[in-house]
C-alpha cells in the first residue's frame, strides 16, 4: 500500500489511501476539532467545526480525502476563532442550561466550549421553543439540546437495519424525530448505545442520570482532543 | 494609597455564586486586605456610597428591579463582571423563555395545586416581570465573565487577583467549567 505524505501546519505527515484528513491527523497525533464526526459512521459535514484551510479554501476536514503533497492548515488563528464561533453559534440557538443537564462533564458540546475557553458567547441567546418527548420507554429525546449532528439518525439502527431516528423540517426547524414503533422495542444496550452516540444531552436514557460525580466525568479534568495530541 | 473598591449583587440568581466567593476559605482574609467591599450583601451596605473599580454581578435580569440595579452597578463601577451562568446566560430561571408570561404567572398563582386564594400579584410595590429572562450582557456592557454554576472559588480568586494586581491571568483547564 503506498503511503501519502502532506502537511499540516508545516508538520510532514503521513496517511494511508482513502483516510479523511480527520483520520490522518489523528494518526500523526494531530487533534482537529469535530463535533458530528464519529469513527465508523458515514461522515456527514454537518457543523463544520473541523473546518481547515487547503489551499485557500476552508474545507471539511473530516470529509475530505488526503491527496499527495496537500498543505493543510489546521491551528492558525483564524480557523480557531471560526470553530469557536460555530460553539458559540450552538450554543446560543439550542437552549443549553448545563447545570440542569445529565450530559454536563460528558458532553462534547461542552467540552468545547472549555478547550475553546468560550467565556460568554458572542452572538445574541436565541431561546428557541423546542419540545421534549419523554413518551418513550427506554429514552428521552430533549431537543433544546440537539446540535442536528445526525449520528444518531446514522448510527443506531434496529437489528435488521432499519433506521430509528429521523430529521424532519429545514433549516433553523430542523428536527430529530423518531420511529415510535421502532424505539419501542428498544432494548437497554441500545438505549445506552444511542445515548452515547449523542455529543450532547440529547438522548438519555431512562431512569438514570448523573451517575458519575463531578470530578470523574469524561471532561472534568482532561480536555477534548487531548487523548489525540501528541506532546 | 486607597484600597481598590468591590461592590456585588445578587439579580435573579439564588445566592449560590456569592457563597462561592465565600469559598475561597481563608484566602477571604487576604481579600478583605486586597480590597475594601461597598455595596454588597456581604457587607450590606444597601446603597453606594463611592465610586467603585469592580462590581460582581449574580443572577440575569428577570424584572424590572433587576434592571434598574444593573444599570446602578454600571454606573458605579469601573469595571463590571458577570459572575456564573445566570448573569452569562440567563441560567435555571431562563427555563421560562420561550413560555409566555401569562402563561407562566397562571401556572404559579391560579392553576398551582398548592394556591388557594387565587389571585395574581399586582401591586406598585411589586416589581414588574419581563418578557423573558435577560443576560446581563444583553442589558449593559459586560467587561468579563466568569462561568460556572457556581464558578469555581478558584476562578473567582484567580480573577480578582488578576485584576487587582495586573498579572496575566494564566487559568487551568478545570476551573473554567458551565456547571
Ligand atoms: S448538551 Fe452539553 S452543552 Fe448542552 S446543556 Fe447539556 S452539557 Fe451543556
Ligand atoms: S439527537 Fe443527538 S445524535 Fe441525534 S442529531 Fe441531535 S445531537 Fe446529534
Ligand atoms: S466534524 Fe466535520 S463537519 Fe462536523
Amino acid at each position: 500500500m503506498s503511503t501519502i505524505n502532506f502537511t499540516i501546519d508545516g508538520k510532514a505527515c503521513k496517511a494511508k489511501p482513502g483516510q479523511t484528513i480527520v483520520e490522518a491527523a489523528k494518526d500523526n497525533g494531530i487533534y482537529i476539532p469535530t463535533l458530528c464526526h464519529f469513527e465508523g459512521l458515514k461522515p456527514a459535514g454537518t457543523c463544520r467545526i473541523c473546518t481547515v484551510k487547503v489551499g485557500g479554501r476552508n474545507m471539511a476536514a473530516c470529509t475530505t480525502p488526503v491527496t499527495e503533497g496537500m498543505v493543510v492548515e489546521n491551528k492558525t488563528a483564524d480557523l480557531e476563532d471560526y470553530r469557536k464561533a460555530i460553539i458559540e453559534m450552538l450554543f446560543v440557538e439550542g437552549n443549553h442550561m448545563c447545570p440542569t443537564c445529565e450530559k454536563s462533564g460528558n458532553c462534547e458540546l461542552q467540552a468545547l466550549g472549555y478547550r475553546y475557553m468560550m467565556m460568554a458567547p458572542r452572538f445574541p441567546f436565541l431561546f428557541p421553543r423546542r419540545t421534549l418527548d419523554a413518551s418513550l420507554p427506554k429514552i428521552v429525546i430533549e431537543r433544546n439540546r440537539c446540535v442536528q449532528c445526525l449520528r444518531c439518525v446514522r448510527g443506531i439502527t434496529t437489528a435488521d437495519g432499519k433506521r430509528i431516528f429521523g430529521v424532519v423540517n429545514r433549516g433553523g426547524h430542523v428536527e430529530i424525530t423518531v420511529d415510535k414503533d421502532l424505539a419501542a422495542s428498544m432494548t437497554d444496550e441500545m438505549a445506552q448505545k444511542a445515548m452515547d452516540l449523542c455529543p450532547v444531552g440529547a438522548i438519555l436514557k431512562k431512569e438514570v442520570g448523573f451517575a458519575i460525580p463531578i470530578g470523574k466525568r469524561k471532561f472534568d479534568s482532561k480536555p477534548i482532543g487531548s487523548e489525540i495530541e501528541k506532546a | 494609597m486607597s484600597k481598590p473598591v468591590v461592590a456585588t449583587a445578587s439579580l435573579a440568581g439564588c445566592f449560590g455564586c456569592h457563597m462561592s466567593i465565600l469559598d475561597i476559605d481563608d484566602r477571604i482574609l487576604k481579600l478583605i486586605e486586597l480590597v475594601e467591599f461597598n455595596k454588597s450583601p456581604i457587607d450590606d451596605i444597601k446603597t453606594f456610597t463611592k465610586q467603585c473599580d469592580i462590581g460582581l454581578i449574580e443572577g440575569g435580569c428577570c424584572n424590572s428591579e433587576n434592571v434598574e440595579n444593573l444599570k446602578l452597578f454600571r454606573k458605579n463601577c469601573k469595571i463590571l463582571i458577570s459572575v456564573g451562568e445566570c448573569a452569562i446566560m440567563g441560567g435555571l430561571p431562563a427555563m421560562r423563555n420561550g413560555i409566555p408570561v401569562k402563561e407562566c404567572l397562571e401556572e404559579a398563582y391560579l392553576k398551582c395545586p398548592t394556591v388557594d386564594d387565587n389571585i395574581i400579584p399586582n401591586d406598585d410595590e411589586l416589581p414588574m416581570i419581563l418578557d423573558r429572562v435577560y443576560p446581563c450582557h444583553e442589558i449593559v456592557k459586560i467587561d468579563y465573565f466568569l462561568p460556572g454554576c457556581p464558578p469555581r472559588a478558584d476562578l473567582i480568586w484567580e480573577a480578582l487577583v488578576a485584576l487587582l494586581t495586573g498579572k496575566e491571568l494564566e487559568l487551568p483547564y478545570e476551573v473554567v467549567k458551565f456547571d
